[in-house]
């Protein structure tokens, strides 16, 4: 491959018919009060494991729900459960066993 | 596509195009990217008995530097209002150009001048002390673009091919990418308005072909003056045009038609630099998309030798455009001058198909 000196971006376009739907599915099923979030951000607001890591609940959430998991498998066992964002969730989503729900798609759905 | 509703849209955006007698200013970069396409417009008006006329002293229009951010508004202002001068010394009052970006600029100075006539006074003194001339406004303002879309039907008649595949039967599909300074900025100023631009989509469907709808039709080609001027920048203009490549793909295009310095410049030269730089090629079995201004394509209709057209300098090889359309080609002739010379012959490329 040449080096022209310069790069091409990447296309951060999301392509929703591109995106596999059945992670997010699979997590409402598991914890249907996904439905009521507001992506506030008040979850990663709070969140321990976020202080030291790239760490991103609101993200990985977002992600899951365009079909886009690839990314946050990673991500989602940074998590240490601590329950912290639950506490200031303003809609009462119960977020840990969300990221549980959302370890289980990706464990089952590869 | 559903053409009903355009087709309603694109009737109430029909501009007003001379019938004859123009005043043509050329681009300040065409003649090296598609050195002929210039001339083939000159070949075919003056076939169609049109009298286009050409002031050997007329410059750049500067628009080139304007949206570059180099040169002042003033600046460029006088030196349109010279272009101007030399028109009403020729006699002529309509007004050709053969760049997107002029034709921009043109309407642009045209438009601030009708709204605030006191800078038009200005940019007269200025003028007046600088070159001693003097100028009236063009009664018409058209792109060659139009007065090509105009002439469509009577091409179409005198010409020898169709965009037909001649094996299957089928139309050539083709994309059409309008430049940005032809009617986004004024809409009303361009055949079908700045949302369904019919300038080339007319040509195209005259002219026998299929066009393509995809989702990013109406995206920039990512020239961008400054996005490719700063070699630094290049990654925004080629991005821009692989996002366009990637989303054209799925529709199997056959040819990509513009009417634009740059578009048709960074659409055909980024399709090699995209090959080299990550493999990937957007035409069938390996080849590129061959990309042609719509002069290219008139002359090709109009059975003008392929390498008389200058088409041998497209990064991407138009040969099998070509055979699909039936239209005959010396291989050995290709890079041959008008004394016979070879012109030289440029290297293969590592993915992109040559011939």
């Amino acid at each position: 491959m040449i080096d022209f000196g310069y790069t091409i971006t990447k296309d951060r376009q999301l392509d929703y018919d591109r995106g596999d739907m059945r992670y997010y599915r699979l997590v409402q099923s598991l914890e249907p009060s996904v439905d009521v979030c507001m992506e506030c951000g008040s979850c990663t607001a709070t969140c321990s494991a976020g202080q030291f890591t790239e760490f991103n609940i609101r993200k990985a959430h977002t992600l899951i729900r365009r079909g886009n998991t690839e990314s946050i498998k990673a991500e989602l066992r940074k998590c240490m459960f601590c329950g912290k964002c639950q506490l200031v969730c303003p809609r009462g989503v119960n977020l840990r066993n969300l990221i549980l729900a959302m370890n289980r798609a990706i464990e089952l759905l590869g | 596509m559903k053409l009903e509703g355009k087709r309603l849209i694109w009737n109430e955006y029909q501009k007003e195009i001379a019938d004859d007698n123009y005043f043509y200013v050329r681009s300040c970069v065409r003649q090296n990217f598609f050195p002929a396409a210039e001339k083939t417009f000159l070949r075919y008006m003056k076939e169609f008995g049109k009298n286009v006329f050409e002031n050997p002293s007329h410059t750049t229009c500067s628009g080139i530097g304007y949206h570059s951010d180099i040169v002042p508004i003033e600046t460029a202002m006088t030196m349109v209002a010279r272009q101007f001068a030399l028109m009403t010394e020729s006699g002529y009052e309509n007004f050709v150009t053969s760049c997107i970006t002029s034709f921009g600029l043109y309407t642009e100075i045209l438009d601030t001048w009708h709204h605030f006539p006191e800078i038009e006074e200005k940019i007269r003194v200025h003028l007046r002390n600088a070159t001693g001339r003097e100028f009236v406004k063009p009664k018409n303002l058209a792109h060659a673009s139009d007065v090509t879309f105009k002439l469509r039907k009577e091409i179409s008649k005198a010409g020898k091919y169709r965009l037909v595949n001649q094996n299957t039967g089928e139309p050539i599909r083709v994309v059409e990418h309008i430049g940005c300074h032809y009617s986004r900025m004024f809409p009303s100023k361009g055949v079908g308005g700045a949302e369904y631009p019919y300038v080339l989509v007319g040509m195209i469907e005259e002219w026998g072909g299929e066009v393509i709808d995809y989702p990013e039709r109406r995206h920039c080609c990512g020239f961008g003056f400054r996005q490719y001027l700063i070699k630094a920048n290049r990654g925004y203009s080629i991005s821009a045009s692989k996002k366009k490549f990637e989303s054209m793909k799925p529709y199997k295009p056959e040819l990509i038609l513009t009417n634009c310095p740059g578009c048709p410049m960074f659409l055909d030269r980024w399709q090699y630099t995209i090959s080299e730089m990550e493999g990937i090629t957007y035409g069938e079995k390996g080849q590129g998309i061959p990309v042609l201004t719509y002069e290219e394509l008139a002359g090709l209709i109009l059975g003008y030798d392929p390498w008389d057209l200058g088409l041998q300098v497209h990064q991407v090889p138009v040969e099998p455009l070509l055979d699909k359309i039936g239209i005959p080609y010396d291989p050995e002739r290709k890079f041959l001058d008008k004394d016979e010379n070879s012109i030289g012959k440029p290297k293969s490329p590592s993915f992109l198909k040559f011939y």
